[in-house]
């Protein structure tokens, strides 16, 4: 990390970026937060861990607005989302200075928290870091193997290849180990009974905190149409189930084809709801009836949605 | 969703019709004594393409039992590509509605011509046979505010 820090500290001294974007300590060991340095003496609060799983990339957004090159820090996964924010003309890329930082896979708490309660202290999660993490608890200590506390996003980890940046820095793993249709093809295989069911019960846990269409990257637009009040979607409490799935459906749709599966949905959501599941059935779909496609991978391709084929299959058949 | 005074279940069904073919296509079989049922309510749209997911779900919501979208066929359509656009969207978001358990039957896509009433009237009437055997929109309806 150390290194890192000094390359930042280099650009901010010798004027090539104006500021930096990436993480910041946060108040307990396993929830850094983005943020915005403009000096090198504020960098001494950067750190980069196996907590840092936030996509900066959304933040590009208002950041390249600003006065001067902003440096950004973007793990592999995360480049898709700025290739895909380049092609819809959201962010500037003059002024943006990428560093792709290395991922040997980001960590989730929850996953800790199951079997470590009272956290004080947590070492073994930088990039160069052992095989295990060891937590401090207030009841003694507790060590546990990196793999098995990693977020779900990255067992199916698209790669270490970053798809764009102006430098790296570290090494990267490519975590995968599932196979990444896995879950839907489950869900696939249930009755129809089944579904509904499990649907009906993971969204009905759905607080409309939005804290999904906040974080997403491909939820850019500056109106959203969630916000308008003469809407039947807009952001209050669901009075039933099926405005809760509306709301899901119909963000997983505006997304549809854009979505570079980068799982911070799932990640951000306080109640625990695989979101990603929606929007993996949509890029499976896509795969299926339209020729593979990955969101962000080519800052050129033309989305599938804007798309079409005159052989295009028929709504309601199964291809 | 509606039981009319013999107490049979009459489904309740909305019809998105493009303008230049199948509002057309609808019209043609008025003229031509063709009928279809009259749960089915028509809403006319300028293009299939004009057909935004969220009209579908709103149809569901304020009890419609089924939803078809009637558009020209591919290659005639009034804008050039609009039709083609619907079809991938369609396409994707009844994938997604069967997904989530939804029955597929309760939607369908049909493209159907001005010269066509004869098969709009036939699309119309094999809809509604397959709704009413369906019976009533429970899933997307369950717990939606009652009238």
């Amino acid at each position: 990390m150390q290194g890192l820090i000094d390359r930042l500290t280099a650009l901010l001294n010798d004027g090539t970026v104006a500021r930096v974007l990436g993480w910041k300590k946060g108040d307990m060991p396993y929830n850094p937060e983005p943020a915005i340095f403009n000096s090198a003496e504020e960098l001494k609060d950067f750190v980069y861990d196996g907590f840092c799983g936030a996509n900066l990339s959304k933040m590009m957004i208002e950041a390249t607005k600003l006065e001067g090159k902003t440096a950004v820090c973007l793990k592999p996964c995360d480049t898709y989302s700025f290739n895909q924010l380049i092609r819809e003309h959201r962010v500037n890329r003059d002024n943006a200075y990428i560093i792709g930082v290395g991922c040997r896979g980001k960590l989730d708490i929850e996953k800790i928290k199951k079997d470590a309660k009272g956290i004080t202290e947590i070492s073994g999660t930088e990039l160069d870091g052992q095989e295990k993490v060891t937590i401090k608890t207030i009841y003694g200590d507790k060590e546990i193997n990196y793999t098995d506390a990693l977020l779900g996003r990255c067992h199916v980890c698209k790669g270490k290849e970053h798809m764009i940046a102006d430098e790296t820095w570290g090494e990267s793993k490519d975590t995968a180990d599932q196979e990444r249709f896995e879950e839907v093809q489950k869900l696939e295989a249930m009755t129809a009974e089944e579904r509904f069911e499990f649907f009906k019960n993971e969204l009905s846990k759905c607080i409309r905190c939005n804290a999904c269409r906040n974080v997403c990257p491909a939820c850019s637009c500056r109106k959203c149409v969630f916000d308008n009040t003469k809407f039947d979607a807009q952001q209050k409490a669901n009075v039933d189930s099926f405005e809760e799935k509306m709301f899901h459906i119909i963000r997983a749709f505006h997304v549809a084809g854009r979505c570079t599966d980068c799982g911070e949905c799932s990640r951000v959501c306080p109640e625990g709801i695989p979101l990603h599941l929606f929007n993996r059935k949509f890029i499976k779909d896509i795969d299926k009836y339209y020729g593979e496609f990955q969101a962000g991978k080519d800052p050129e391709a033309q989305s599938p949605l804007t798309d079409f084929t005159f052989e295009d299959i028929e709504p309601g058949e199964r291809g | 969703m509606s039981v009319n005074e013999n107490g049979e279940f009459r489904p309740l069904i909305v019809a998105f019709c493009c303008n230049w073919c199948s509002y057309a296509g609808a019209d043609l079989a008025g003229s031509s004594r063709l009928s279809y049922p009259a749960d089915v309510k028509i809403i006319r749209v300028p293009c299939s393409g004009r057909v935004n997911p969220m009209f579908i779900l709103r149809a569901f919501e304020r009890g419609a039992d089924g939803v078809i979208i009637c558009g020209c066929h591919p290659g005639d359509c009034h804008y050039s590509t609009g039709n083609y656009y619907a079809r991938r969207r369609m396409t994707l978001l009844f994938s997604m509605l069967d997904y989530i358990g939804v029955e597929n039957g309760r939607t369908r896509v049909e493209w159907c011509s001005a010269a066509e009433g004869a098969k709009f009237s036939k699309t119309m009437n094999e809809f509604c046979e397959k709704i009413a055997s369906l019976g009533k929109n429970v899933r997307l309806g369950d717990l939606r505010c009652k009238d």
